[in-house]
């Protein structure tokens, strides 16, 4: 036997919600109300203070002030299962689920709690995993186990999870930020639907999601409301706008492509990937002084083993790397440093910085030796930390102080540490890989502005890119890379999505 | 919340102090010796003269030693598990050039027998080091291994080659060497009591290795590399050669503690002379958070639980075993507080369970917690 659906929440009402941590005001006097019936977008950038919103509303943390209203009542939730009793089903954004067990399992793991202590009932937690399915039409499959699922398919199953445990509100914490387009479509479609039923708060800083879904929007900035309302009556421009404080323009490359020198020169490259198999497999291509070399593909097109090997991280098979008319390919990472190559890797928390070191001592990490900072074997701690504070200016680096620990900056913040260090070394050649993937807005204009005043200083910088609006904005000309070679290169003016599109595919042409 | 974040830092502490005296009195009660007395003996036996106190000092400085090796190890992202084994080859080095050259004067066969064992040790360390470098090969399990090897090597040659002839002609067969050239030991720093030069030793080699870490480019580039190994390599940082670099260091340190051992404490290399401070000191060097301002004062919290068992097996009649036993029970406290006072959500409950004690029932439910801390809103 099954519990009938719960009634879900009329109105969740925050009211003049405040949260302070050491130094940060996180969320000044926020007052939002959610009404069943509605998507309600809550967006903002990094630091907004979106997260610690939600973690009040979830149970996490006690507000300083302000008072939470469930259908009119006050509350108050002192832990996670406090609030989740009281209906509110929060999805993180990294899933929280146990890869070695079954949907069903995982589920139960949550049911737990509501039946007998210590026997297992399976069965109920698959009725329950069936019937949710059924209602909010989420299949999944409840005997799977989570590991062999793909990402999209594990965003359902918490999705179901939640609703399992009587979730009458939904809070999705930016829930697409790991799918692929068509998941995101998928899942966008699922959750229209599924707003009929019962409340959802979407969070986000995708403005094109927001406007698709969400029916009403509260907009964050510094841990303030500066927006709330219908989200008919915005532009998607008028919304960036009010996230970041100021007008949003794509930078865009005001052409007059530069036909300098040649500073990177690939031919014939081969580079095996991790399993064995050639990921670039006679792939050429020549970057010029002053010019952004766009590179489109599918992501694991051979992307990454092109990026590795021109730093100097990957053996190469075979195939030459020139670098001011030296051949560098095999060559250990300090002579392609030093051959004037700058790298923004795709991995910015464990390549692009040490993490526990502090954003000081990240910002020399490929320059210690030289006597700017050393005299000796020993460093001049004063000149490090003179740079440090000049390139937290210039790069607009947000953090407490230089000496906090860089891993725990935003993603932004970490790709402007990364910037600012390979910017200041003047680079010849810069490869930059999926630069602006998973940053803020504010964070994403910065970068592409700094990337284009590279240019304008005749450096020539290879864009590896998955975002089309990025390449076509940004590049003199673009190369559409498939199964590890270059299927073609097309002029920035000349490239229209759908030709791009059609080369990404592998269709010639 | 700065007041109530010493509260909590102290309230932890008094609570990790009666757990741990709490449990060891258990133990104390069910062998049927009497807790207070033997608490008494531990800690306040050692420190109630000078001796005592140079006992402790004494402990310190092998553990001391080590520990900074230690800590270069594992800074560096490699564990370093074979301290024990790297201290006897350096004992064994040490013991062999004092021996063979006793003619030497002092100012030169000294230091020369230290650098022995502590080449020796490195030697010994840096095979770890290189077969992880070379052929990935998990230096816990090397290191582990070596220390098998030189505790068989150890024990074959104080039985054999380098045996004490005395100890042959006597037909004791104590496994034990010559006694060292007086030129080859380490001066007592106070008369009467077993407290050597070797302590000014270690404190100065402290203050190295901190300048080393933390204010050299080569110590830099280590600690990246341990950090994170991905990140120092994409930075031009070679990291395979980072990690031989940090095993020889740790090697080295492990090398001379055991040297200096020798030629300050025992002057002769006698069996079970490292008497488990490879070991200890990985314990020390966690304690100390791996760094050379944390390891000193630790290496003397356990010289004091060390000479502390000692004297609690010899005056309170509580066997040997049973004090490791409270030893245990003591490191599992501290550790356990530690993570209390870091761990910032256990703070916050901490804080909302006082603010419940201190807010009787009868407030709106949902109501703001107020400026119980004194900072509240504007």
């Amino acid at each position: 036997m099954n519990p009938p659906a719960p009634e879900p929440i009329r109105e969740l009402a925050l009211e003049g919600i405040t949260k302070r941590f050491p130094g940060v005001l996180a969320c000044d006097r926020i007052s939002v109300t959610v009404r069943r019936g509605e998507v309600h977008a809550l967006v903002g950038e990094n630091g907004a203070g979106k997260s610690t919103l939600m973690n009040v509303v979830a149970g996490l943390y006690q507000p300083d002030q302000g008072r939470i209203l469930v259908d009119g009542e006050p509350v108050r939730f002192r832990t996670p299962a406090e609030a989740r009793a009281r209906g509110i089903g929060m999805v993180h954004q990294d899933f929280m689920l146990v890869p070695g067990l079954t949907v069903a399992e995982n589920v139960a793991l949550g049911l737990r709690a509501a039946g007998p202590r210590l026997r297992l009932d399976l069965d109920r937690a698959r009725r329950s995993v069936a019937e949710v399915a059924g209602r909010h039409q989420l299949p999944v499959d409840a005997d799977a186990p989570v590991w062999q699922l793909s990402v999209g398919e594990q965003q359902r199953v918490e999705l179901v999870k939640t609703l399992c445990l009587g979730a009458r509100l939904l809070v999705l914490d930016e829930p697409t930020s790991a799918l692929t387009p068509q998941e995101t479509d998928d899942l966008l479609a699922r959750l229209e639907r599924m707003a009929a039923e019962l409340p959802i708060i979407f969070i986000s800083h995708k403005l094109n999601e927001v406007k698709a879904l969400s029916h009403r929007v509260t907009i964050l900035r510094r841990g303030a409301v500066v927006f709330s309302g219908d989200t008919g009556r915005k532009s998607t421009a008028e919304l960036a706008a009010l996230m970041t404080g100021h007008e949003v323009r794509q930078a865009r490359n005001d052409g007059g492509g530069a036909s300098g020198r040649v500073v990177l020169e690939v031919t014939d490259l081969k580079v095996r990937a991790d399993r064995g198999h050639l990921a670039v497999d006679g792939l050429s291509l020549e970057l010029r002084a002053g010019e952004i070399l766009g590179l489109a593909g599918v992501s694991g097109n051979g992307q990454r083993e092109l990026a590795d090997a021109l730093a100097g991280l990957r053996p190469v098979e075979a195939g030459a790397i020139r670098i001011a008319e030296r051949d560098l390919a095999g060559a250990l990472p300090r002579r392609f440093i030093e051959g004037g190559m700058g790298y923004i890797p795709e991995d910015r928390h464990h390549e692009g910085i040490v993490p526990g070191f502090s954003v000081t001592e990240n910002l020399v990490l490929k320059d210690v030796g030289r006597t700017a900072f050393s005299r000796g074997p020993f460093l001049r701690l004063g000149a490090i930390e003179e740079n440090a504070a000049r390139l937290r200016d210039r790069f607009d680096i947000r953090c407490a102080s230089t000496a906090v620990a860089a891993g725990s900056l935003s993603g932004g913040n970490i790709q402007k540490v990364i910037l600012a260090r390979e910017l200041a070394r003047a680079p010849r050649a810069l490869v930059a890989v999926y630069p602006t993937r998973g940053v803020d807005m504010g964070a994403a204009e910065f970068i592409h502005g700094q990337l284009l005043s590279l240019r304008a200083s005749g450096a020539g910088i290879l864009l590896v890119s998955e975002e089309l609006e990025e390449l076509m904005a940004l590049s003199d000309r673009i190369a559409v890379v498939y199964r590890g070679r270059i299927l073609g290169v097309l002029e920035g003016p000349a490239a229209s999505r759908e030709r791009l599109g059609r080369l990404m595919a592998g269709v010639e042409g | 919340m700065r007041r109530f974040r010493a509260l909590y830092v102290a309230g932890v502490a008094a609570a990790a102090g009666l757990a741990a005296a709490a449990l060891a009195s258990v133990v104390l009660l069910v062998i049927g010796a009497s807790p207070w007395a033997t608490f008494a003996t531990m800690f306040g036996g050692p420190l109630r003269d000078l001796y005592g106190a140079s006992e402790i000092a004494v402990r310190a400085v092998p553990l001391t030693l080590v520990a900074l090796g230690v800590a270069i190890s594992f800074r560096s992202g490699i564990l370093n598990i074979g301290a024990e084994g790297q201290m006897q080859v350096g004992i064994l080095a040490s013991t062999a050039v004092a021996l063979a050259l006793p003619r030497l004067p002092g100012t030169v066969l000294l230091p020369l027998s230290l650098a022995a064992g502590a080449a020796a040790g490195a030697a010994w360390g840096g095979i770890a080091g290189w077969l992880r470098a070379r052929l990935d090969v998990n230096e816990i399990l090397s290191t582990v291994m070596l220390n098998y090897i030189a505790a068989q090597l150890y024990g074959f040659l104080l039985r054999g080659p380098m045996i004490d002839p005395d100890e042959l002609m006597t037909g004791s067969g104590t496994p034990q060497s010559m006694r060292l050239p007086r030129g080859a030991w380490l001066d007592r720093l106070v008369p009467g009591t077993r407290l050597h030069t070797g302590l000014l030793l270690a404190l100065a080699l402290a203050f190295l290795v901190w300048l080393f870490l933390w204010r050299t480019t080569l110590g830099y580039r280590l600690r990246a590399a341990g950090e994170e190994p991905r990140a120092a390599r994409y930075a031009g940082i070679r990291v395979e050669r980072s990690l031989v670099v940090a095993m020889l260091l740790a090697g080295g340190f492990a090398g001379l503690a055991g040297s200096v051992e020798v030629a300050g404490v025992h002057h002769r290399a006698i069996e079970a002379i490292s008497a488990g401070y490879g070991f200890g000191g990985i314990v020390v060097a966690l304690f100390g958070a791996l760094h050379p301002a944390g390891i000193v004062p630790a290496a003397a919290f356990f010289g004091l639980l060390l000479f502390g068992a000692n004297m609690t097996q010899r005056s309170a009649g509580v066997p040997g075993n049973m004090v490791l036993v409270l030893e245990g029970v003591m490191i599992l406290a501290i550790v356990s507080a530690g993570m209390y006072v870091s761990n910032p959500y256990a703070q916050e409950r901490a804080l909302r369970a006082v603010r419940r004690i201190l807010r009787p029932r009868g407030d709106a439910p949902g109501a703001a917690p107020g400026p119980a801390t004194g900072e509240g809103g504007p």
